[in-house]
């Protein structure tokens, strides 16, 4: 059980993380306080052009030079500074959080399509695999996530989440249930523009596994979230499809539902499932996934994990429970809950 | 008596509406709810409890004797293994309502979730009930052992119109007005004529919860339910198991 809450502003209004530290500490009982985190969209203008890269440090002495080594390896550190932190009775700092803002150098891979996204995506992977003492945790452009082992309420007061303002955010109350609780296994996860919060389990991990491992993502962080992230990257990013065609392949209707579909969906249904059967994915889920444009949240098949979504003027929400959406927008006009599988999908206006 | 429960944590809730009980009160109004969980959980008494707004899961959980009235909608589970009493809610509410309930009403205007109803049972003069006035969702009643659910359709459309309806039901009646597809029944459910005898049946629930809700009763007790039952009281006998 966990507890999850996604807004987006389609005007890209900011909204500071007042709101949304509320609405989450609504759902205290879905944690163990464990982990929380938040993710904001929007959040660093001044550097908006560079990647925004937040890395968990252990002792900062034995592992930032070597860090820094390996990122000016491959491109330009344009400023780098600690995370600000406030120390809180209940939360135990066991690693140093600190920003970089960094412009790769594409020349060195001059033969991609994306070289920037490929580098720093590389970079991730590797810094990560290694094991080194530094976890890089968020490596989008003008996104931070914020998250450690905590209450949702000593997390944002960890990192005055409040001085933080951004056009769309997620949170996210942890309760672990199949691996320990660490800084590093607290949502949101990100990758890119990518960020995932996610209550429930996804028991078809390995071979969710095994397929993104083919594709040169490298899983590190202990727990079945990250998959996702990695999942919607490759299908959306690098495959080309739609949130709505990627969510129908992550959680496809049934083979008994395909077969009394009109012909066009039932070719398009099929298709999916036997191209991304590997990426099906099984399990009691909730997930929201966010990318600088939108934001999509959807269950598991069979609705096993709570969503509800909510909009209010140009603001979509999405939560685990409607008390939640109500404690962040006390005047929410239209609440509502989907069906399995069906997307809540809120898009920026262009 | 008022409370107010704007910030107010629900152990500090429930603490007040028991001692409202212990003093002999009957009637309480609970304003600003906002996801409260646990209301009311194993209070026993007569006690009337009026919540304004929109209380969390597992409202009335092991409840025996009191009614909630809820003017707005419910999380997940109200009703869970509910002993007595009822809850009536103006609006709609989650998944798994009446989860376990072995007795007492819940009564839903709108519409509610996936899994509604399941495993309620019964026994002897113990026999709950779950009357929802719009639509239900997949594997509504399922493993469902006794007790009664009717799913009303109030509007447009088909009441239930998603899988796995009592899905291992091995007990109790589901009656769901109008026609519904044999895909949507789940394993070990068999609709079963529906007669005047079952008509007599639902009628008088129908009317309290017209009553309760506000609603003409009329058009309910005009149309036609299918009625769902158990095919048999061991569904899956034989699959872990065999002779």
């Amino acid at each position: 059980m966990c507890g999850i809450i996604g807004v987006i502003d389609r005007r890209k209004e900011p909204m500071d993380g007042l709101r949304i530290k509320k609405a989450l500490s609504q759902m205290n009982e879905r944690g163990s306080g464990e982990g929380a985190g938040y993710a904001v969209y929007g959040v660093y203008p001044e550097y908006k052009d560079y990647y925004a890269l937040h890395v968990f440090f252990n002792n900062i002495h034995e592992t930032k030079d070597a860090l820094d080594a390996t990122l000016e390896q491959w491109g330009r550190i344009v400023h780098d500074e600690e995370i600000p932190t406030y120390e809180q009775p209940n939360l135990r700092k066991t690693h140093t959080p600190w920003r970089y803002f960094f412009k790769p150098d594409k020349k060195l891979m001059a033969w991609s399509k994306s070289p920037e996204d490929d580098i720093v995506t590389y970079l991730v992977m590797k810094i990560n695999a290694e094991r080194k003492g530094s976890l890089v945790f968020s490596s989008g452009k003008n996104i931070g996530v914020f998250k450690a082992s905590g209450w949702p309420e000593d997390v944002a007061n960890f990192y005055r989440i409040e001085d933080y303002a951004g056009y769309l955010w997620l949170g996210h109350n942890r309760y672990p249930t199949n691996t320990p609780g660490w800084w590093g296994g607290a949502h949101p996860f990100n990758l890119l523009g990518w960020s995932v919060v996610h209550n429930g389990e996804i028991t078809s991990y390995g071979t969710n596994r095994r397929y993104i491992e083919s594709f040169g993502y490298q899983c590190t962080m202990y727990t079945d979230t990250e998959v996702v992230a990695y999942l919607i990257d490759l299908l959306v990013r690098k495959h080309g499809l739609s949130e709505e065609l990627a969510v129908k392949a992550l959680a496809p209707p049934f083979w008994d539902e395909i077969d009394i579909m009109a012909p066009r969906q039932k070719m398009v249904a099929k298709a999916l499932r036997l191209a991304y059967g590997s990426a099906l994915m099984n399990g009691p889920f909730a997930i929201v996934v966010a990318n600088q444009e939108s934001m999509v949240g959807f269950t598991d098949r069979i609705k096993l994990r709570p969503l509800v979504g909510g909009t209010c003027g140009n603001r979509v929400f999405v939560s685990s429970e409607e008390a939640a959406i109500r404690a962040m927008e006390p005047d929410i006009e239209h609440v509502y809950m989907p069906r399995a599988g069906e997307p809540i999908i809120g898009k920026v206006i262009p | 008596m008022t409370i107010d429960a704007n910030g107010m944590n629900y152990t500090e809730l429930n603490t007040r509406l028991r001692a409202a009980v212990a003093q002999g009160i009957d009637e309480v109004v609970v304003n600003n709810v906002l996801g409260q969980r646990f209301i009311a959980d194993g209070l026993k008494g007569n006690i009337r409890i009026t919540l304004n707004g929109v209380p969390g899961g597992d409202l009335g959980m092991f409840m025996s004797g009191p009614t909630c009235i809820v003017h707005g909608n419910c999380e997940h589970a109200p009703g869970n293994t509910m002993d007595g009493g009822s809850i009536i809610i103006h609006g709609s509410a989650g998944d798994a309502v009446a989860h376990s309930m072995r007795g007492g009403k819940v009564f839903v205007r709108e519409d509610i979730g996936y899994r509604g109803g399941i495993h309620m049972k019964e026994y002897q003069e113990k026999r709950p009930i779950l009357v929802v006035g719009g639509t239900a969702r997949a594997f509504l009643g399922e493993y469902m052992a006794g007790g009664l659910i009717i799913v009303l359709g109030k509007n447009d459309g088909e009441p239930v119109s998603e899988r796995g309806i009592g899905s291992g039901i091995h007990g109790g009646e589901i009656y769901i007005r109008g026609n519904v597809q044999e895909r949507y029944l789940g394993t070990g459910a068999a609709i079963q004529p529906y007669s005047a005898e079952h008509r007599d049946r639902i009628a008088p629930i129908v009317q309290e919860f017209s009553k309760a809700l506000g609603m003409d009763p009329q058009p309910f007790l005009d149309a036609e339910f299918t009625r769902i039952c158990p095919m048999s009281s061991r569904p899956f006998a034989g699959k872990y198991t065999w002779e």
